[in-house]
C-alpha cells in the first residue's frame, strides 16, 4: 500500500485491467462512467414502469395493474427517474467534464468521489426491491405526503432508508464538485472565465448541500411518526401533515433547478459550439443561473396552494415563482441570441439542443401557467402538471442529457458516434414525446386527475394518442443505447477537437481522454 | 516522475476498496434496521452487527489511510485547501439538517399549535388551549415541560468553556506547546463527556417522552440529534488528542485538528439554538 501510494503518479498511467477496478477506482472518468451506465439502466427500469403505467390508461376500466400496484409504480417510476437516472447522469457528466473543463488532475476528493457512486447501487436496490417485499412498494406518491407514507408497509421503511443513502451520496458528490471547482481550476481560470457547465454544476452543488439534509430531516421525522410515538404531522398531537409539505417541497423546489441547473450549463456549451459563436451574455447568464437558484428558496409554496395556506402566502408564493421566469426568459434569450447569425449547423447535439429551447419553453409556460394560484386551484393534480413536469424533465432535462452524450461521446469513447442513426433518434424521440405528453395538456384542462388508474370515457382518446406515443418513445430509446454501444465498439477516430466550433480545455486533450489528464495544472489563456 | 516533484503535484490517492465497504456497511444497517421494525429479531441483530462491525472496519481503514498519507508529507497546500473547503460545506449541510428541525418546532409553534384551537376547530376540539408547550389536543394531560435553568444551563455553560478550552489547545498547537494541547483537548474532551452525563440525567428525569405530542418529539429530536453530534464530536476529539499524543500535527500542518474543532464550535453554536427555542423561550 505505501509503496503504492509513494508512486501513485506514475504506476498507474494506463487504465488498469479487468472489470474490477471500477469496485476500487479512484479515477474520476471511471466513476463518470459508471454513474452514466447506473444512469442509463435506471432510465430503462423507470422507463418500464413508465410504460405499465401507460398501458394500464390505454382504456378506461381496469385492465392490466390493480390500483395499488398502479400507485406504486407512479411512486417508484418517480422516485427511479428523480435520483435513480436524472440526477447520476449530470453527476456522470460532472466527473467526466469537470476536471477536464478546469484542467484538474481529478476530482479533490477522488477516493471519496467512488463512494458517492457506490452507495447508488445499494439504494437502488432497496427502492426497486421494495417491490418484492410483503404489500408492495411505496404507493404514497414520490412525495411521501403522510399520513399514506405513514400507513404504508415495510416499503416505505425501504424508501426512506434508499433516500437517506442517496442524500449522503449527493451530499459527499456535491461537497467534491465545489471543492474541485472552487480550489483545483487551472491557474488564470478566474470564477467569471469558467466554463457555463462548471458554473451550473457550481450552483447545483450548493443547492444539493443545502436541500438534501432537509430532506434527511423530513424523511427522518416520517421515520419516528411510524415506528416511534412521535407526534410531527399528525393533528392529534399537534402536529401537522401540512408542516411536512413545507419542509418537503423546501427540498422540493431547489431539487427541480437541481435536475435543470446542469442542463442548463450542457445546453450552453453544444449551441455555441454549432453556431460557431461564443455564448452570447456569459455574464448574464451565471448572473441568471444564480438567481434562479437564490429564488428556489422561496417558492415552495406554489406547490400547495390547494392545501389552505393564508390568501397572502399564496399571493407571495405566485408573485415569487413569476420572478423566476425573469432568469430563466434570460437565459433562452442569450441562447436565441448566440444563435442569431451563427453558422449554424444541425449535429444531433444541436437538435437536441434547439428542441430542449424549444420544448423546454413549452414547459416553463405551463409553469407560468399552473404558477397563477386560482388557476392551479383547479389544475392541481390533473394530468396539466403531470404535462408541465415532463416538459421540462423529459425534453428539459432528459434531452440536454442526451444532447450532452452525443456532444462528448468522442471524446470519452475517441470515436465519432453514427450521426444518421443519432438524427434518427432525436426526430423519434421529439416527436413521440409530443405524442406523449401533449394531449395530456387538454386531459389535465379537461379535469383528469393524475394518480388513477381509472377514467372517465370521455378522456380515452387522448389517453390512446399519449400511449401509443409513451411506447414509440420508451422503444426508440433503445437505438441510443445501440448508438452508445456502437460508438464505443468503434467508428471514425475523433481528433481532440472533435467539434469544429468547440472550445475549452477539454478539447485539448487526445480523443478519447488518456486515463490521466492535467497533473500539472495546463495553462489557461 | 521524481519523489521530490510529488510534492508539487495534487495527491491522487491510488485504488482504494474503503469505498465498497462503507456501501456494503451502509447496506447491511438499512436491511438490518427494516428486519428490527417488521421481521425476526434475531437476524436484525445478526445484520446491524455485522453492519456496524464493517462501518467500524472502513473508518479505521479509512481515516487510517488518511492519517498517515497526512504524515508522510503527501498533502500539500492545495490538498490542504480542499480540506478546508469540504469541512466548511459539511458543516453548512449539517447545518441545513437541523434547519429542518428547527423548522419544525417553530411550525409547530406558530402555525400546526394556534390552529388547532382557532375557531374553525372547536367543533372537533373543544376546549383545547393552543398554549405552548403543547401535547396536542387529543389525550391532553398536564406535564411538566423540561426547565431551562437547571441541568441545561449548566449544560450551556460546559460547553461554551469547551469552546475556550478547545481555542487554548489551538494556541497551544500554533506554538508548539505539547503540554498545553493535550490539557486543552484533554479539557474538551471531559467537558463533552460531563455533558452527555448531564443530558442522560435530564432525559431519565424528564416527566414526557418522544410520545408526548408534538413537543416531545421536537424536544427529543432535537436534543437527540445533538446529543449524537456531541458524541461523534467528543469521539472526533479523543481521536485528535490520541493523535496529539502520538507525536502527530505541527504548528503549520494540523488541519484534523482545526476540522474537529470547527465542528465542535458548531456543535455549541447549535446548543445555544436549543436553548433558547427548546428550553427558555
Amino acid at each position: 500500500m505505501e509503496a503504492a501510494h509513494a508512486h501513485a503518479h506514475d504506476d498507474h498511467h494506463h487504465a488498469p485491467a479487468g472489470i474490477g477496478r471500477y469496485f476500487t477506482t479512484t479515477n474520476h472518468k471511471d466513476i463518470g462512467s459508471m454513474y452514466m451506465w447506473f444512469s442509463l439502466i435506471m432510465f430503462f427500469v423507470g422507463g418500464f414502469m413508465a410504460l405499465v403505467i401507460r398501458a394500464e390508461l390505454f382504456q378506461p376500466g381496469i385492465q392490466i395493474v390493480n390500483p395499488d400496484v398502479f400507485n406504486q409504480l407512479t411512486t417508484i417510476h418517480a422516485l427511479v427517474m428523480i435520483f435513480g437516472a436524472v440526477m447520476p447522469a449530470f453527476v456522470g457528466y460532472a466527473n467526466w467534464q469537470i476536471p477536464l473543463m478546469v484542467g484538474a488532475s481529478d476530482m479533490a476528493f477522488a477516493r471519496m468521489n467512488n463512494w458517492s457512486f457506490w452507495l447508488m447501487p445499494p439504494a437502488a436496490a432497496l427502492l426497486v426491491g421494495s417491490f418484492l417485499v410483503p404489500g408492495g412498494a411505496a404507493g404514497s406518491g414520490w412525495t411521501l405526503y403522510p399520513p399514506l407514507s405513514i400507513q404504508g408497509g415495510i416499503s416505505v421503511d425501504m424508501t426512506i432508508l434508499a433516500v437517506h443513502i442517496m442524500g449522503a451520496s449527493s451530499i459527499m458528490g456535491s461537497i467534491n464538485i465545489i471543492t474541485t471547482i472552487l480550489n483545483m481550476r487551472a491557474p488564470g481560470m478566474t470564477l467569471m472565465r469558467m466554463p457555463m457547465f462548471v458554473w451550473t454544476w457550481l450552483i447545483t452543488a450548493y443547492l444539493l448541500i443545502a436541500v438534501m439534509p432537509v430532506l434527511a430531516g423530513a424523511v427522518t421525522m416520517l421515520l419516528t411518526d411510524r415506528h416511534f410515538g412521535t407526534h410531527f404531522f399528525n393533528a392529534a398531537g399537534g402536529g401537522d401533515p401540512t408542516m411536512f409539505m413545507h419542509i418537503f417541497w423546501f427540498f422540493g423546489h431547489p431539487e427541480v433547478y437541481i435536475m435543470i441547473l446542469p442542463a442548463f450549463g450542457i445546453i450552453s456549451h453544444i449551441i455555441p459550439t454549432f453556431a460557431r459563436k461564443p455564448l452570447f451574455g456569459y455574464a448574464s447568464m451565471v448572473y441568471a443561473t444564480a438567481s434562479i437558484a437564490l429564488l428556489s428558496f422561496i417558492v415552495w409554496g406554489h406547490h400547495m396552494f390547494t392545501v389552505g395556506m393564508p390568501a397572502a402566502g399564496n399571493l407571495f408564493f405566485m408573485y415569487a415563482t413569476m420572478l423566476i421566469a425573469v432568469p430563466t426568459g434570460v437565459k433562452v434569450f442569450n441562447w436565441i441570441a448566440t444563435l442569431w447569425k451563427g453558422s449554424i449547423t444541425f449535429e444531433t447535439p444541436m437538435l437536441f439542443a434547439i428542441g430542449f429551447v424549444s420544448l423546454f419553453t413549452i414547459g416553463g409556460f405551463s409553469g407560468l401557467v399552473l404558477a397563477v394560484t386560482p388557476v392551479d386551484i383547479t389544475l392541481h393534480n390533473t394530468y396539466y402538471v403531470v404535462a408541465h413536469f415532463h416538459y421540462v424533465l423529459f425534453s428539459g432535462a432528459i434531452f440536454s442529457i442526451m444532447g450532452g452524450a452525443y456532444y462528448w461521446l468522442p471524446k470519452w469513447t475517441g470515436h465519432m458516434y453514427d450521426e444518421t442513426l443519432g438524427k434518427v433518434h432525436f426526430w423519434l424521440t421529439a416527436i413521440s414525446f409530443n405524442i406523449t405528453f401533449f394531449p395530456q395538456h387538454f386531459l389535465g384542462l379537461a379535469g383528469m386527475p393524475r394518480r388513477i388508474p381509472d377514467y372517465a370515457p370521455q378522456f380515452t382518446e387522448f389517453n390512446q394518442i399519449s400511449s401509443i406515443g409513451a411506447f414509440l418513445l420508451g422503444f426508440s430509446q433503445l437505438l441510443f443505447l445501440y448508438v452508445v454501444i456502437k460508438c464505443i465498439r468503434g467508428g471514425v477516430k475523433a481528433e481532440a477537437k472533435a467539434w469544429e466550433g468547440a472550445e475549452g480545455l477539454e478539447w485539448t486533450v487526445p480523443s478519447p481522454a488518456p486515463y490521466h489528464t492535467f497533473e500539472t495544472p495546463p495553462a489557461f489563456h | 516522475m521524481s519523489s521530490s516533484s510529488t510534492h508539487d503535484v495534487y495527491y491522487v490517492p491510488a485504488p482504494s476498496k474503503w469505498p465498497v465497504v462503507g456501501s456494503t456497511a451502509l447496506f447491511l444497517l438499512a436491511i438490518g434496521f427494516v428486519s428490527l421494525l417488521h421481521f425476526g429479531k434475531t437476524q436484525a441483530y445478526v445484520l446491524l452487527a455485522a453492519g456496524f462491525a464493517t462501518l467500524t472496519y472502513m473508518l479505521f481503514g479509512w481515516f487510517g489511510n488518511v492519517i498517515s498519507e497526512s504524515e508522510s508529507g503527501k498533502y500539500n497546500a492545495q490538498v490542504d485547501a480542499s480540506f478546508r473547503w469540504s469541512m466548511g460545506w459539511f458543516i453548512f449541510s449539517e447545518v441545513m439538517f437541523f434547519a429542518a428541525f428547527f423548522g419544525a418546532l417553530f411550525y409547530a409553534r406558530q402555525m400546526s399549535v394556534p390552529l388547532l384551537g382557532d375557531v374553525d376547530n372547536q367543533l372537533l376540539w373543544p376546549g383545547f388551549k393552543p398554549d405552548w408547550p403543547s401535547m396536542g389536543p387529543y389525550n391532553a394531560t398536564e406535564f411538566h415541560p423540561m426547565s431551562a435553568w437547571g441541568l441545561p444551563a449548566i449544560n450551556t455553560m460546559l460547553l461554551l468553556t469547551s469552546g475556550v478550552t478547545v481555542t487554548w489547545a489551538h494556541w497551544a498547537i500554533k506554538k508548539n506547546d505539547r503540554t498545553q494541547l493535550v490539557l486543552g483537548l484533554a479539557a474538551t474532551v471531559a467537558l463533552g463527556l460531563i455533558f452527555l452525563f448531564c443530558q442522560m440525567t435530564e432525559y431519565g428525569e424528564a416527566a414526557f417522552s418522544l410520545a408526548t405530542g408534538v413537543y416531545g418529539a421536537t424536544f427529543f429530536m432535537l436534543t437527540g440529534f445533538h446529543g449524537f453530534h456531541v458524541s461523534l464530536g467528543t469521539l472526533m476529539l479523543i481521536v485528535i488528542l490520541a493523535r496529539s499524543l502520538k507525536g502527530h500535527f505541527t504548528p503549520e500542518h494540523h488541519f484534523a485538528f482545526e476540522a474537529v474543532s470547527w465542528y465542535w464550535h458548531f456543535v455549541d453554536v447549535v446548543w445555544l439554538g436549543l436553548f433558547v427555542f427548546v428550553y427558555w423561550l
